[in-house]
C-alpha cells in the first residue's frame, strides 16, 4: 500500500528533528506546543502502519549496509510481536507531553528534548532487526531516561537515577558479548537470518543466561526489581509513564524476540526457573504493594506483579499464554501509564503521594475518581476491562500447563484486587477529606485521561482486532520453537483460542472449561 | 643507503616545524611570545602533509624504516592529535610567557619521535624513536609554574621511565642473543614458544615492559595518575593521549610475533585483565578529575590488549581504531577540563557541580566524552569496544572479552559521576572562576564532541583504513 515510504525511519527520526527544532526556542509555552505538535505528527506519521498485514511476517523492511566489515546493517522491520509496542510508544508521547504541561516548571526545553530522544530510541528498539542496531537503541535510551529522573525527579532523585543507570547498564554489558557471540557463531547480526539457524545447546545455554540477565533486569523480575520502585517514585510524572508504558516492555519484548527464537532449547531448559521467578514476582510484588502508603510506590510494585504475568505467559509456551503476555504488555502500558498520569495530576493538587494526604475525593472530584476507578479495575483485571482479557489468557495457559502454577497465581490476582481496592476506597471516601478545595479535572486532563479509557474498554470488550494482529506471529514463533525444542504439549490440547477468537465472553468460558477438565 | 624524501613528507614537515620553533626559542624578545599564534596553522599543515602521504609505501634506511599503511595511519593520528594538543595549550595559564616557544618545541619533538616510532621496523630504531619522544616529555611535565607537584611528577616520570628503558634495553640484548637479528620481520618468522627459546621469550617480555610503561599497563602504571595530577592540564592532555598511540603502534607491529596461545601472549592477556580491573577499581574512589582519568587510562590500556592478542588483522585494526578513539575521547575530556579550570588549577569532581548552568555546551561535551569512555552508543567508544570484542571472540581469549564487558559495568559509576556532577548537583561553590565561554573554547568542544559522535555513527571509513593497515602487517 505504501511501498516506498520509509515509515519506520520517519518514526525514529521525526522526534530527533523535533528535538533539534526545540533547541533555539526560548519560550516554555512554545516549547510545549511544538512538542505536542511533534508528538501528534509522529502519531499521524505512523498511519501507513495501518496497512500492516498480520499474516506476512516482517514488514516495512528497510535494509542498508552500515559497517560492511562486520556486516552491521541498518535494518528495520515490524511483525506482530512489535507492532503493538510501536503503537504504544507513539500513543504514549502525546500523553507524556500533556501530563507534564504544568507539572514540569524548570528547564522545560531540555525536558521535552529528553522525552523526544526517548521516544526515538524506544521505537528503534522495537523495530531493529540487526542485533547491534538494537543494542545501540537499547543503550542510547538510558541517557535521556537517566536525565529525566536525575534532573526533574523528586527529593531522592540522585540515588534513584544512579541506581537505575547502574543496574540497567551493568545488566546489558553481557548482552553485548552474547550479541558478538551470535555474530561469530551464526555469521550475521541480522535477527531474521539468525532465527533460521540452530546453535548447539552449550552455546544456547550461556547465550540465554547473558540475554536473560539483561532482559530480566529491564522487566524487572524478582530479585532484580529493586531499581524500579526507586526510579518510579522519584521520576517525574511523564518519566514514570514512559518508564512503565514502554521501557519495561523492552525486557519482555527481548524475551520474545531473542530468547525464544534464538535459543529455543535453552529457553525450554530454563522455563521452570523463569516460571518460578515469575510466580514469585507476582506474589511478592502484590504482597509488597499491599503494604504501601505511598500511592506511586504501590503502583510501582504492582508493575512488578503485572510484568510477572507477562513473563509467566511467555515461558509457558502455550498460544494463549503468549497472546496473554503480548496483550498484557499493551494493557499494562495503557493502564499503568494512565495511573501514573493520575498520580501526577493528584500530586499537583496535594503535593504529596501519601494516601493519607489524598483522601475523600469522591465527593469533590467525581470525574477524577471515575477515571481512577476505571483504571484501578482494569489494573486488577476486572471483566470488561483490558486487564481481564490479558490476565485470563495467561491463566488459561497456566492451568493447561500445570495445576500448581495456576493455583499459585490465583492469590496473585486476589492480591491485586486487595491492594487496589484498599487504596481506592480511601481515596474516594476516606475521611477527613483533604480534597475540599481542589478543582476537578480540567480540559487538558480530560484529554489525556480519555484516550487510555477508550482503549481500556475497547480491548476489554472487543479484543479480537488486537489478537488478530498478533496471532499469526505467535503461531510462527511457537511452531518454530516446537520444531527445535522438546516443548511439552499442554495436557489439554483444546484449541480454544481459535474457536473463540472473536468471542471475548467465550474466553472466560474456555478458562472455566480448562480448569474443570483439568480437575 | 636509500633515502627517498618523498616518502618522508610528514616527518619532514614536522621536523621543519620543530626547527622553526628551535630558532624562535633561541631568539629572545617578543618573537618568542608569538609562537602560539602561528603554530596551530603549522600543525594543521603537518596534518595536511600526513593526509597527502597516506598512500605512501616503501622501505628506507636498510629496511629499518618502513613506510606502510599502518605507519601512515598512525602518523596522521599523531599529526591530528598534535594539532588539537597545540590548540588546547595555546592559552595555558600556568606556563610562563618566556617559555612558550620552548614548551611547544619539546611538544613538537615528542610528536616527531612518535611519528618516527610509527615507521620503525627494527628494534634499535624503535628504541631510539621511543626515547626521542620520551625525553622531551621529561622536560615538559615539570613545566607548570613553579609548583612542587609539577616537579614531583617530573621526577617520577623520569625515574620510572629510566628504569623501564633500562629493562627494555636489557631485554633487547637477550633477543639479539637468542635470534641474532633485530628486524621485526625476521623475528616474526622465529619460534617464540618457551620450549623453543626461553631466552628470547624472557628478552621479549623485558623489552615489552618499556612499551607497557608508555601505555601505562598494569603493573607499569604507577607514574600515570601522579603525572596527570602533577602536570598542567594541557600537558596532561598530551601525555594522556599521543604517547599511548605510539605504544599501541609498536605493540601492533610486534603483534606479528604474538600468536595466540603462546605463553607470552597469554601473559599479556592476563596483564590486560589486571590492568582494566585495577584501573577501574582505583578510579572509583578518585576525587581529582585528572587522577581519575589517569586510572581510567590504565583501564583503557587493558582494553587495547584485547585486540592485540587476537592475532588477526581485524584485531590489530580494532586495537588501532580503539587507540585513536581513545585519543579523541580523552582530548575531548581534557579540553573541557582545561576550559573549566581557566586558572590552571586541578579540578576535583565537586568543581564540576552545576556546570550545565555555567556552560551548557561544555557540560554537554563532557557528557559526550564521559559516555564515550563508558562505551555507550551512539559514541565512538561503543564502536571501538564492539570492534574489539568482535575481533577477539573465539580466538582463544573469550575470558578476556568477558572481563572487558564486566569491567565496563564497573567503569560506569565513575564516568557517570562526571555527568552527575555537571548536571544534577547544585552549584554552591562560588570561588571557582567562570569557565571559558569564548567561541574558541566552545567551538573546540563542539568539534571534538561531534568527532566522537560521528566516529560512533559512521566508523566504517576510518576502520577500513585501519584494517588495510592491519592486513599489510600480515602480508
Amino acid at each position: 500500500m505504501y511501498p516506498d515510504i520509509p515509515v519506520l525511519s520517519i518514526l525514529i527520526f521525526l522526534p530527533l528533528v523535533a528535538a533539534a527544532l526545540l533547541l533555539p526556542l526560548r519560550d516554555d509555552e512554545t516549547v510545549r506546543r511544538v512538542s505536542l505538535a511533534a508528538s501528534l505528527i509522529g502519531l499521524a506519521a505512523g498511519w501507513p502502519l495501518i496497512a500492516f498485514n498480520p499474516d506476512a511476517g516482517f514488514q516495512f523492511v528497510e535494509r542498508m549496509t552500515w559497517v560492511a566489515r562486520w556486516g552491521l546493517e541498518y535494518h528495520l522491520a515490524v511483525d506482530g510481536i512489535s507492532i503493538l509496542m510501536v503503537w504504544l510508544t507513539l500513543f504514549t508521547l502525546p500523553l507524556c507531553v500533556l501530563c507534564s504541561w504544568t507539572y514540569i516548571g524548570k528547564r522545560v526545553k531540555e525536558f521535552h528534548i529528553c522525552l523526544l530522544l526517548m521516544t526515538s530510541a524506544c521505537i528503534g528498539v522495537f523495530t531493529s532487526m540487526d542485533l547491534v542496531l538494537f543494542y545501540v537503541f537499547w543503550e542510547a535510551m538510558l541517557i535521556p531516561m537517566y536525565l529525566l529522573i536525575a534532573v526533574w525527579g523528586g527529593a531522592e532523585r540522585r540515588y534513584a537515577s544512579i541506581k537505575f543507570f547502574l543496574y540497567t547498564l551493568a545488566g546489558s554489558t553481557l548482552l553485548l558479548v552474547a550479541i558478538v557471540a551470535f555474530r561469530i557463531a551464526g555469521g550475521t547480526f541480522s535477527i531474521p537470518d539468525l532465527m533460521q539457524q540452530t546453535f548447539g545447546f552449550r552455546f544456547q545455554y550461556w547465550a540465554f543466561l547473558a540475554m536473560a540477565l539483561a532482559f530480566a533486569i529491564k522487566v524487572p523480575m524478582f530479585p532484580f526489581h529493586t531499581w524500579l520502585p526507586a526510579a518510579h517514585v522519584q521520576a517525574p510524572s511523564a518519566g514514570s509513564v514512559i518508564l512503565a508504558a514502554v521501557l519495561l516492555k523492552m525486557g519482555t519484548y527481548g524475551f520474545l524476540r531473542f530468547c525464544l527464537p534464538l535459543t529455543p532449547e535453552a529457553s525450554v531448559h530454563f522455563a521452570p526457573l523463569m516460571i518460578g521467578v515469575s510466580v514469585v514476582s507476582i506474589l511478592y510484588g502484590g504482597a509488597v504493594a499491599l503494604g504501601q502508603t505511598d500511592i506511586k510506590k504501590l503502583v510501582a510494585y504492582s508493575s512488578v506483579a503485572h510484568m510477572g504475568f507477562v513473563t509467566l505467559g511467555i515461558f509457558l509456551f502455550q498460544k494463549s499464554g503468549v497472546q496473554g503476555a503480548l496483550l498484557q504488555m499493551l494493557n499494562h502500558g495503557i493502564v499503568t501509564g494512565a495511573l501514573f498520569m493520575m498520580i501526577g495530576a493528584m500530586y499537583e493538587r496535594s503535593h504529596s503521594r501519601e494516601v493519607a494526604d489524598n483522601m475523600g475525593m469522591g465527593k469533590y472530584l467525581p470525574a477524577f475518581m471515575f477515571f481512577w476507578g476505571l483504571y484501578a479495575l482494569a489494573s486488577f483485571g476486572f471483566p470488561g476491562t483490558n486487564g481481564f482479557v490479558g490476565e485470563v489468557l495467561v491463566f488459561v495457559a497456566a492451568f493447561q500447563q500445570s495445576l500448581t502454577v495456576g493455583a499459585l497465581i490465583v492469590p496473585g490476582a486476589l492480591l491485586a484486587a486487595a491492594y487496589m481496592f484498599r487504596v481506592s476506597l480511601r481515596m474516594a471516601w476516606g475521611s477527613p477529606s483533604t480534597a475540599k478545595t481542589w478543582n476537578d479535572l480540567n480540559r487538558r486532563e480530560w484529554a489525556y485521561l480519555l484516550l487510555p479509557a477508550v482503549l481500556v474498554l475497547w480491548i476489554g470488550l472487543a479484543p479480537a482486532p488486537f489478537l488478530r494482529l498478533i496471532d499469526p506471529s505467535i503461531d510462527r514463533l511457537l511452531a518454530d520453537l516446537r520444531g527445535r525444542a522438546p516443548v511439552k504439549e499442554a495436557p489439554l490440547a483444546l484449541n480454544h483460542a481459535d474457536a473463540v477468537r472473536h468471542e471475548p465472553p467465550a474466553i472466560l468460558a474456555s478458562a472455566a472449561i480448562a480448569k474443570e477438565v483439568r480437575q | 643507503m636509500n633515502l627517498d624524501l618523498a616518502l618522508l613528507v610528514p616527518e619532514c614537515a614536522m621536523l621543519l616545524l620543530v626547527a622553526v620553533l628551535f630558532v624562535q626559542a633561541l631568539s629572545a624578545g617578543p618573537a618568542s611570545v608569538a609562537a602560539h599564534r602561528w603554530l596551530p596553522l603549522g600543525a594543521l599543515a603537518v596534518t595536511a602533509a600526513a593526509v597527502v602521504a597516506l598512500p605512501a609505501e616503501g622501505m628506507l634506511l636498510w629496511d629499518a624504516y618502513k613506510v606502510d599503511g599502518l605507519s601512515q595511519f598512525f602518523k596522521l593520528c599523531v599529526a591530528g592529535g598534535f594539532c588539537i594538543a597545540v590548540l588546547n595549550a595555546t592559552r595555558q595559564p600556568t606556563l610562563e610567557e618566556g617559555k612558550r616557544a620552548d614548551y611547544f618545541l619539546f611538544l613538537g619533538v615528542s610528536a616527531w619521535g612518535l611519528m618516527l616510532l610509527a615507521s620503525s621496523a627494527e628494534l634499535v630504531t624503535l628504541y631510539l624513536a621511543l626515547e626521542l619522544s620520551s625525553y622531551s616529555l621529561y622536560v615538559l611535565i615539570p613545566l607548570r609554574g613553579r609548583t612542587r607537584e609539577g616537579a614531583e611528577a617530573g621526577v617520577k616520570y623520569i625515574l620510572f621511565g629510566a628504569a623501564a628503558t633500562a629493562i627494555s634495553l636489557y631485554g633487547l640484548s637477550y633477543i639479539m642473543a637468542a635470534h641474532q637479528t633485530t628486524y621485526i620481520a625476521a623475528l616474526a618468522a622465529r619460534d617464540w614458544s618457551w620450549a623453543a627459546s626461553p631466552t628470547a621469550v624472557v628478552g621479549l617480555s623485558l623489552f615489552l615492559c618499556g612499551m607497557f610503561y608508555k601505555l601505562a599497563l598494569f603493573p607499569f602504571h604507577f607514574w600515570c595518575p601522579d603525572v596527570y595530577q602533577g602536570s598542567s592540564n594541557e600537558t596532561a592532555a598530551y601525555v594522556a593521549t599521543l604517547p599511548k598511540l605510539g605504544a599501541v603502534v609498536v605493540l601492533v607491529r610486534l603483534a606479528a610475533v604474538l600468536h595466540p596461545g603462546l605463553e607470552i601472549t597469554t601473559a599479556i592477556a592476563w596483564l590486560g585483565v589486571l590492568s582494566m580491573t585495577f584501573g577501574n577499581l582505583c578510579a572509583l574512589v578518585q576525587k581529582d578529575v585528572k587522577r581519575m582519568l589517569g586510572f581510567s587510562s590504565v583501564a583503557h590500556a587493558g582494553y587495547v590488549t584485547v585486540g592485540l592478542v587476537s592475532g588477526t588483522a581485524e584485531g590489530l585494526a580494532a586495537a588501532a581504531f580503539y587507540a585513536l578513539v581513545y585519543v579523541v575521547m580523552n582530548l575531548l575530556c581534557f579540553w573541557v577540563v582545561a576550559r573549566v579550570a581557566v586558572d590552571g588549577r586541578n579540578l576535583v569532581l565537586s568543581d564540576l557541580n552545576g556546570l550545565h548552568r555555567r556552560s551548557p555546551v561544555l557540560a554537554f561535551a563532557l557528557g559526550v566524552g564521559a559516555f564515550a569512555l563508558v562505551g555507550l552508543p551512539p559514541t565512538a567508544g561503543f564502536m571501538g569496544k564492539l570492534f574489539l570484542i568482535t575481533a577477539a571472540w573465539n580466538h582463544g581469549y573469550n575470558w578476556l572479552v568477558i572481563a572487558l564487558a564486566l569491567n565496563s559495568a564497573i567503569a560506569i559509576y565513575y564516568y557517570l559521576s562526571l555527568v552527575r556532577h555537571a548536571y544534577t548537583e547544585p552549584d554552591e561553590n562560588t570561588s571557582l572562576p567562570a569557565p571559558d565561554q569564548s567561541a574558541f573554547s566552545l567551538g573546540g568542544a563542539v568539534a571534538l564532541a561531534a568527532a566522537t559522535l560521528v566516529l560512533g555513527i559512521v566508523p566504517s571509513p576510518l576502520f577500513e583504513k585501519a584494517v588495510q593497515a592491519g592486513m599489510a602487517l600480515f602480508g
